[in-house]
């Protein structure tokens, strides 16, 4: 260490971060204390604006909501929400108790939106990353295809979903058209918008609005693993169906830890869909939460019990989430060490 | 890739947060900080929200040249309306007037955010006695300050296509309900059917079982305001409408899942020969019919004779005008209103939107007395009765509105609607009601 280096920094403090990294440790002590504290403060200075509108946006609105949850808020009181009376634990209690008719009925449309999700993220998945797969092989009009897949991404999603919606028309209709008049696949056109039927319509909405982003996500993966893992195995003798399963999905591991984690928390918390295809009041059968939510506090104007609700759908994704990320992690570390 | 985990990690920690905010959009007009400046929301009445802002727009102008104040209009569509209005109680940011629908006046009194119209504040606007007693009736809790001002009128009418009529060689309307079904299955065949329904419409379905639940001689509340969804009366009218589809097969089974008028675009099509609606001359001029195409009666009652108590035939559905209590600018609210309720914006309004005024004075000019609007004016007059004026009225159209629609599921699935399923699905919907 030259006496040059070390007091570089003295005469200019404000020097960039790349020339005081690359000074390394003065014997001095105080010369280093503005620095250190400048390096650990810039994250935060960045992050601060980030943060604030965190907050305001998101965590403020959140802790009113969970303030919201133990008072009973009714269109008496929505004008002025600290005129509304606290009652403790009741709307947790009557959002809970499954023999009453809010419980039930939560409880049904929870089961439902459980269902939901696990069919709308597992097809997402499969098709997303199969495209992804195929895509990788260089070939005419791959570019054009890629563009093609992600359209329903792009689309805003009123407007794509209202264009389902009216597909979905039983009288008039494409799918109808398509599967009673054309094919002849059922007797009398079914009804798609009402009735058991519903849960499938949304269900294809719902993957052909997920599974491009799992389709971008699982492209961008891979594009990580190295040609050579291929060309090797592929001299070693293996087929295509055992490169990915030996290579393609084991170095696909993190980005699939993330990718279903989003898609789960995504498709859990979707209201768009339903709401733009159902309306105010989504059949049983689709009657998924965020939608069943939204009646129980802005239709009904009850807005503690909705609350509390919400509450409770917080909570249980967040020990879905912890618990998600617990196991996949403890997974991995063994892994890694290989 | 630990670039793509982190950005998913944000990803994540948004999604959960959208969870526990839901909905928390609040957005609202500005409140007119100027007294030259009002912010008014109307209500969706024209075909179409740009023919509303083009009817409203030109009255406007007028109002701006009399007064000086610039008045910032929205049309609100109806199914973004009342939860706006909900936003802009909450926040306390909202317009200085609005249009509310009238079944909502008890609910949105309850919340305290509209300014209580007292006699001072009527005298202000020419007095009470200006506007009908039925019309101001709707307008908030009975023995309360009304919540709103009357704007527009309208009732129910059956419009039916004189074509159809004449094809299947009926030749009057039907006036009571028998004579509707025996018509109706003269009229149901062939790929046309006899009525249209909007099965999927909350609103709609309450206007129609509340009539009918009428002429049972029963109101879906009792005397103390309390929810009474489960009566012998209440559950044989709303099986009695359901069963035009599921039993006399006279409504297409596809009406089930309509919500956006489509019954109505179905008339203009000649798909359907009847249809129980409010003021739908616009509507079915802009699908392209002409005024001779369709006709106008009464809507159906037991005896054939429309009247009071088990004769009525239609709520006494409108529009009421409200301001807002946290406006800046009251005085120029009520100025606002006062020039939307005079005599002469009550004909030119009234008459562009095929609504009656609630106006008596305004009620008397040529432009009512036609066929088609003496038809509304006259089922106003004599044998409408208003929505219970109850708190809860918006939560009960919500709860037996959907019960309604999940029995035209039913019905349009093939299932049986009995005495008991129907009596199942109003028993589920009081059990949601606030208690």
């Amino acid at each position: 260490m030259t006496p040059a280096a070390t007091t570089t920094p003295r005469r200019a403090p404000s020097g960039s971060v790349s020339e005081r990294t690359g000074a390394q440790p003065p014997r001095s002590r105080r010369p280093r204390l503005p620095g250190r504290l400048r390096r650990i403060g810039l994250p935060y200075l960045l992050l601060l604006p980030a943060l604030v509108l965190e907050l305001l946006v998101h965590l403020v609105p959140m802790a009113i909501g969970i303030v919201m949850s133990f008072r009973e808020l009714t269109q008496f009181y929505i004008r002025d929400l600290n005129s509304a009376p606290w009652n403790g634990l009741d709307n947790f209690a009557l959002a809970v108790d499954v023999n009453q008719p809010v419980g039930e009925s939560l409880l049904r449309s929870f089961l439902t939106t459980c269902q939901f999700t696990v069919l709308s993220v597992g097809l997402c998945w499969l098709i997303g990353t199969a495209a992804a797969v195929f895509l990788q092989e260089n070939f005419r009009g791959r570019g054009l295809l890629r563009a093609v897949f992600l359209i329903p991404y792009a689309l805003p999603v009123y407007a794509a979903v209202i264009t389902w919606a009216f597909m979905f028309q039983r009288d008039n209709g494409l799918i109808n058209h398509v599967v009673h008049d054309q094919l002849g696949l059922t007797d009398t056109p079914p009804f798609w918008l009402i009735g058991d039927n519903s849960f499938v319509a949304l269900l294809v909405v719902s993957v052909w609005k997920g599974w491009p982003f799992a389709f971008l996500i699982m492209m961008a993966g891979l594009q990580n693993i190295p040609r050579e893992l291929y060309e090797a195995a592929a001299i070693d003798g293996a087929g295509v169906w055992q490169q990915v399963r030996r290579i393609t999905l084991p170095s696909l591991r993190p980005v699939n830890q993330v990718l279903v984690l989003v898609l789960f928390l995504w498709t859990f918390n979707d209201f768009n869909t339903p709401y733009v295809l159902f309306g105010k009041a989504a059949p049983e059968a689709a009657d998924l939460i965020s939608v069943h939510i939204y009646q129980s506090s802005f239709v009904t104007w009850n807005f503690g019990t909705g609350s509390a609700m919400s509450v409770l759908l917080l909570i249980f994704l967040l020990a879905v989430t912890a618990g998600y990320l617990l196991f996949t992690s403890r997974g991995k570390k063994p892994a890694d060490a290989h | 890739m630990r670039r793509i985990r982190a950005a998913a990690a944000i990803a994540i920690v948004t999604s959960l947060t959208i969870a526990a905010t839901g909905c928390g959009g609040g957005e609202g007009g500005t409140g007119g900080a100027s007294p030259k400046t009002l912010t008014y929301w109307a209500s969706n009445q024209a075909p179409s929200v740009e023919a509303d802002k083009k009817i409203l727009t030109a009255e406007l102008k007028k109002f701006e040249k009399r007064t000086g104040i610039k008045v910032k209009l929205e049309v609100v569509p109806w199914s973004d309306l009342l939860t706006r209005i909900l936003a802009a109680t909450t926040s306390g940011q909202g317009p200085d007037v609005l249009n509310i629908g009238n079944t909502w006046s008890a609910s949105l009194q309850a919340t305290g955010a509209l300014l209580p119209w007292d006699d001072a504040a009527f005298d202000k606007i020419g007095g009470r006695d200006r506007f009908s007693e039925a019309a101001v009736a709707s307008a908030g809790v009975e023995g309360k300050d009304p919540a709103a001002v009357p704007l527009y009128s309208l009732s129910y009418a059956l419009y039916y296509n004189k074509r159809m009529f004449e094809d299947a060689g009926v030749e009057k309307p039907p006036a009571t309900w028998d004579e509707l079904v025996a018509t109706g299955k003269k009229l149901s065949k062939g790929g046309k059917w006899a009525l249209g329904a909007e099965g999927s419409n909350l609103s709609n379905n309450i206007h129609q079982i509340f009539a009918l639940g009428q002429q049972h001689g029963s109101d879906f509340f009792d005397a103390s305001g309390k929810p009474d969804f489960t009566s012998d009366a209440n559950v044989a009218a709303v099986k009695q409408y359901v069963d035009f589809m599921a039993k006399d097969k006279i409504i297409a089974p596809g009406n089930a899942e309509y919500a956006q008028n489509q019954s109505l675009q179905d008339f203009a099509r000649g798909k359907t020969a009847m249809v129980l609606w409010q003021a739908a001359a616009s509507t079915f001029a802009a699908h392209g019919m002409k005024p001779d195409d369709w006709g106008v009666a009464p809507v159906p009652v037991p005896s054939g004779a429309p009247g009071g108590g088990r004769q009525v035939n239609s709520m006494v559905a409108g529009i009421n005008m409200a301001v807002f209590k946290n406006s800046k600018n009251l005085d120029g609210a009520t100025e606002f209103v006062k020039f939307m309720t005079s005599d002469e914006e009550q004909k030119i309004l009234n008459d562009s939107y095929g609504s009656i005024p609630p106006v008596k004075a305004a009620q008397q000019d040529p432009a009512f007395a036609a066929p088609d609007r003496a038809v509304l004016r006259d089922t106003l007059a004599k044998s409408a009765a208003p929505l219970p004026q109850v708190p809860e009225e918006s939560q009960f159209e919500t709860a037996v509105g959907t019960a309604v629609k999940e029995l035209f599921a039913d019905a349009a699935a093939g299932r049986p609607v009995t005495t008991e399923s129907v009596r199942a699905r109003l028993s589920k919907a009081q059990q949601q009601m606030p208690k």
